[in-house]
């Protein structure tokens, strides 16, 4: 076991280059590493986007220089039906892997957890460096996938056996296919890492003063994911462990007897496809809600600072994302209505995926009812905050279709379900990033990013991604397929014009974030200097400069004297009490008139 | 004859060349070998219903007999964990200043000379399965066989890394008591994980 | 600004809306005895989520209006009832409207899966395997000869992996490319995964199953509209996934005896 206390391990401040910004134990560096990461790895994931959009609707259009990557692939620059596949299956898993559950969690999070709680660092640096270090190594192992043999796999980011335990069954499946489980192996790695010190940073090292109730809600977030990434992760670091070793080692645990492909008979029996399902799914499930609430965590903290006033309730949010946590356990066999599992598990399942609108719904009517009466502030953060609640509500409500079997009968496999994930993760966590990102560069960076740029960022983000994604839901009522790398079926002809309306979207859209990845970069050296606190924020980030010392607080640990989100309360000296403030006010909680 | 009690001798464990200080203490270590152990737990189980659920759908289990050096193997761990108990009170007494640290030490390294043993005998057990030809991928049973007691076996290497840092600190006389304690709740752990283990294959292979 | 927000914000609900409430794109009608379950559900669940989504949305853009851009000093006061009347309300609406929904949907899921199909339906199987569909007929005899997938030989033509020289309930059974039935007769269909996973899916029948590897199994159904329709695939299977599909043929009964006699002479 390692020097466990900060205090041990952050006797003098690092000295050096490599120490310092690259083999570094500070968690503020670790988070901008994680975040740096999930910005390469979005950049990647949205080209590849487009080169799927492209082609679904102009699927003889050369992309100049794609022949170079994958001459098989995309020959003079035409993408193959597979090649589209292979880019949908690294598009999906960039996204969901070192994109979702990077940025908004390990990046963030990772920054900001310690200074909220009012702690040095985290329990375990060196662990924690590692975590990063880990994650890393996956992502080239994954990337490296692009660069091999057939090339990525085609299997999607779900990875279903036998398509994925047998080499032979398509291009990409050989060699890809396995770095894909390696990498996703040694990413669960990285992950149990990082959870572990989020789980006990939280748990020992909170400064005197703050008790868990007053933690501020983001905290609460990454605290609740991390619990729950913890037990998913785990399960699927067996699970690929498994599937690697179907495909290398000659074991049988997905493959099941007389499979015959390319008229060959398959040398494997005895397996079952659905425990790859059971097992992928039994972490899938929480993986998504990994996803979605440290994005809901960062826009309550941000929304409660644009309204100047605390929530409606405090408790109710807490409570509401320990029970999608607690739910999101028990509903994994929703992917699976139609797998051919035994149809009683089907309503089973069914049961707690629609009750789990329940906390959902309530989180939503605080967001909203909170802002009733305040006095709403506009800024970049506020703004995609606000467009956070307006997404989650469009990707929410598609689920009521999708949480029935009866419904998912028609539905399942449709472009409904790709506008039903893309709506909550693809968009709704997206916002969380930009709201976050907007507000905390300041302390991160210590420079202001431009506002103006910033608001037409959001513009052209919030109406193109309705734009995009709100017509999949129509083109899966048709029964449009999801996919496909062509629409060569009879009844998906008359649909063609609405995919050329999505494409162009889509490109549009991606073309707007190009004015927000230039804010960041512009910003993170010319950009204004940040005051300590430039959003009148009341928790303990903003109680200390921009960009923190290098051991947050210099040296002084601050002590706690109120709950988080003092915004305007009546009879203090200002529109906001710090956290950290001596000021004897009498708080909302205090006064128990609101929970 | 009056006798007065007299206190324990107090040891100046320096005239004996191993001195001792009290580090500060934090209950981070504890909390995050807990935190280990449970993802550990649902790994072990993920792997357990992935057998049960292989187990029943296809009919080539292919049962095996048990090799016998398992129990020998258990009653080693279950040994070393006495040994590493042992180890504690005697640290808990130096940090007393009412025992010596080599007596501790000595606690510490049969429990890693055991661990070595344990491993040493796990080894010898795949030895004789594949002395019966039966391989990783042999057979659903002989499949799960190898992956419980290999991972197993590298959870408990880890454990034995671990207690070689353990023993090096305290041989350093800078152990602190929170350090040896989760080190020893990871390596309970282990022991307790094997039992089960061994529940587990006795009854399926 | 917010102000902006807000009527952007209606516009969108307003006009994510109007494809809906116009039926612009819809599920084709049904042709099943079984679909109009789903169809009530899905029609019930819209008109909810419908409320739902146009609610929260003019109701958030409402708020912004009226509270984003305000004079500095203006009192605040909070929502009527406060937290409390919302978290009731919700597990109340919400909870009652959720599981309505699910309850009322058991009914369709019962119908599908938990009723047998008609002791006297007519048995079809199909195989699914990269990167088609091929569907045997039991023949005269009513009975499917076994399969052997070590012979299946697609240069040969033997897709199944048929013996027919030496399984005599082999030499019976009709092999084709479409799928055809005949109309309001209710069909057992046994399904069998070549290689992968793939999925059956015909959205006029309302019926959608993965084909599983190792699984045997069965789905049943009644067309009740003669006409041609798609069976597309519709769990990811490999490069040719987006071209595996074949045609539904529902004919008259006259006209299935024809198509069957004509194929049984292909064989």
């Amino acid at each position: 076991m390692h020097d466990v206390s900060a205090h041990a391990a952050h006797h003098t401040p690092p000295q050096g280059f490599l120490r310092k910004y690259v083999f570094s134990v500070d968690h503020k560096v670790i988070g901008k590493q994680y975040y740096g990461l999930g910005l390469l790895a979005v950049m990647i994931g949205m080209a590849l986007s487009w080169l799927m959009r492209i082609h679904l609707v102009w699927p003889n259009f050369a992309i100049p220089g794609l022949q170079w990557l994958s001459s098989a692939g995309a020959p003079g620059g035409v993408i193959t039906p597979e090649y589209y596949l292979q880019l949908m299956t690294m598009h999906g898993t960039l996204m969901v892997f070192f994109v979702l559950t990077n940025v908004p969690f390990a990046g963030f999070g990772n920054f900001f957890l310690p200074i909220q709680i009012g702690a040095e660092d985290m329990a375990f640096p060196r662990f924690n460096m590692m975590s990063f270090w880990v994650t890393f190594v996956g992502f080239c192992v994954l990337v490296a996938a692009f660069f091999v043999g057939d090339g990525p796999p085609l299997s999607g980011w779900t990875a279903y056996a036998p398509l994925s335990a047998l080499p032979g069954t398509g291009p990409g499946q050989a060699m890809g296919q396995t770095l894909w489980a390696i990498s996703i192996a040694v990413f669960c790695i990285g992950q149990l890492l990082g959870s572990l010190n989020f789980i006990t940073t939280t748990l020992d090292l909170r400064t005197k003063g703050m008790t868990l109730m007053r933690m501020p809600l983001c905290t609460w977030a990454w605290f609740i994911t991390s619990c729950i990434g913890l037990l998913a992760f785990a399960v699927l670091l067996p699970a690929c462990i498994l599937l690697i070793l179907d495909r290398v080692a000659g074991t049988s645990f997905f493959v099941p007897s007389n499979l015959v492909v390319s008229d060959q008979l398959v040398n494997h029996s005895g397996g079952s496809p659905l425990l790859w399902q059971h097992l992928f799914w039994f972490f899938g499930h929480p993986e998504v809600y990994i996803a979605i609430l440290p994005a809901a965590g960062i826009v309550s903290h941000i929304l409660v600072n644009s309204y100047r006033r605390p929530l409606l309730s405090h408790k109710a949010i807490i409570y509401c994302m320990m029970g999608i946590g607690f739910l999101s356990y028990m509903v994994w066999g929703h992917h699976m209505f139609l797998s051919g599992m035994n149809p009683f598990s089907a309503l089973v399942f069914s049961f707690p995926t629609l009750v789990i609108t329940i906390p959902a719904t309530i989180l939503v009517l605080i967001w909203i009812g909170s802002l009733y009466g305040s006095n709403l502030q506009i800024n970049s953060a506020s703004l995609f905050a606000l467009g956070f609640i307006s997404m989650f509500v469009s990707g929410g409500v598609s689920g009521f279709f999708l949480a029935q079997p009866a419904i998912d009968v028609y539905l399942h496999g449709t472009y409904f379900v790709v506008g039903h994930f893309h709506m909550v993760m693809g968009v709704a966590a997206i916002f969380g990033m930009f709201a976050g990102t907007y507000f905390w560069a300041p302390k991160m960076f210590g420079r202001m990013m431009n506002e103006t740029l910033g608001k037409i960022h959001f513009w052209g983000t919030f109406v193109g991604t309705y734009c995009i994604f709100m017509p999949f839901h129509y083109l899966g009522l048709v029964g449009n397929v999801r996919r496909y790398s062509a629409f060569v079926d009879d009844y998906l002809a008359p649909l063609m014009p609405v995919h050329r309306f999505i494409t162009i979207a889509a490109l549009a859209t991606g073309a707007v974030q190009l004015i927000f990845v230039y804010n960041l970069a512009y910003s993170r050296f010319k950009g204004k200097p940040a005051p300590e606190n430039p959003w009148q924020g009341t928790s303990l980030e903003w109680a200390t400069s921009s960009p923190p010392p290098w051991d947050n607080f210099g040296g002084k640990l601050p002590v706690v004297y109120h709950d988080p989100y003092q915004y305007g309360i009546e009879g203090s000296s200002g529109d906001y009490v710090m956290q950290n403030s001596p000021e004897q006010i009498q708080t909302a909680r205090e006064d128990k008139k609101l929970i | 004859m009056a006798t007065t009690l007299q206190p324990p001798p107090t040891i100046n464990s320096a005239a004996r060349g191993l001195r001792y200080v009290k580090p500060h203490e934090s209950s981070a270590p504890s909390t995050g070998i807990w935190v280990g152990l449970a993802a550990i737990t649902m790994t072990f189980a993920a792997f357990t219903s992935a057998m049960v659920v292989r187990q029943g759908s296809g009919n080539d289990w292919r049962h095996f007999s048990f090799p016998v050096i398992l129990y020998f193997n258990t009653a080693t761990l279950v040994a070393s964990s006495v040994t590493l108990q042992i180890g504690r009170g005697r640290f808990a007494a130096v940090l007393e200043g009412i025992d010596y640290a080599a007596s501790a030490l000595r606690a510490l390294y049969g429990t890693l000379v055991l661990g070595c043993v344990f491993v040493l005998g796990q080894y010898a057990a795949w030895l004789q399965l594949r002395s019966e030809g039966l391989y990783l991928a042999s057979a659903p049973s002989s499949s799960f066989f190898y992956i419980f007691t290999v991972l197993h076996a590298l959870h408990v290497i880890g454990g034995l890394l671990g207690l070689i840092y353990v023993t090096s600190k305290l041989h350093r006389g800078i152990l602190r008591a929170s350090t040896l304690s989760a080190a020893s709740q990871y390596w309970h752990f282990m022991a307790l994980l094997w039992i089960y283990l061994l529940l587990l294959l006795v009854v399926r292979i | 600004m917010g102000k902006l927000v807000a009527v952007t914000l209606i516009l969108i609900a307003i006009g994510s809306a109007i494809p809906i409430l116009a039926h612009i794109w819809v599920p084709p009608a049904d042709i099943s005895t079984h679909g109009y379950q789903i169809d009530e559900q899905m029609s019930d669940t819209m008109v909810e989520a419908g409320i739902c989504f146009l609610a929260a949305q003019i109701i958030l853009a409402v708020f912004i209006w009226m509270f984003s851009d305000r004079k500095p000093g203006t009192k605040i006061n909070a929502f009527p009832g406060g937290a409390k009347g919302l978290v009731i309300g919700a597990f109340l609406l919400v909870g009652t409207e959720v599981l309505a929904l699910g309850f009322f949907g058991t009914k369709a899921w019962a119908t599908i899966y938990f009723t047998p199909p008609a002791a006297d339906a007519m048995s079809i199987q199909v195989q699914a395997g990269q990167f088609a569909f091929y569907f045997r007929y039991p023949g005269p005899d009513g009975k499917f000869g076994p399969l052997h997938p070590e012979k299946i030989n697609e240069a040969n033509q033997n897709i199944f992996g048929l013996d027919v020289d030496n399984d005599p309930a082999s030499k019976d059974d009709i092999v084709t490319a479409e799928m055809g039935v005949p109309v309001n007769k209710e069909v057992r269909l046994l399904m069998h995964a070549k290689d992968v996973g793939h999925s059956f899916y015909v959205r006029e029948l309302r019926i959608q199953q993965d084909f599983v590897p190792g699984l045997d199994l069965q789905l049943h159904f009644t067309a009740t509209k003669v006409g041609r329709y798609e069976i597309v695939c519709t769990q990811l299977c490999g490069l040719g996934h987006y071209n595996m599909k074949a045609y539904l043929n529902v004919m008259s009964q006259p006209d299935y005896d024809a198509w069957i006699k004509q194929q049984a002479t292909m064989q």
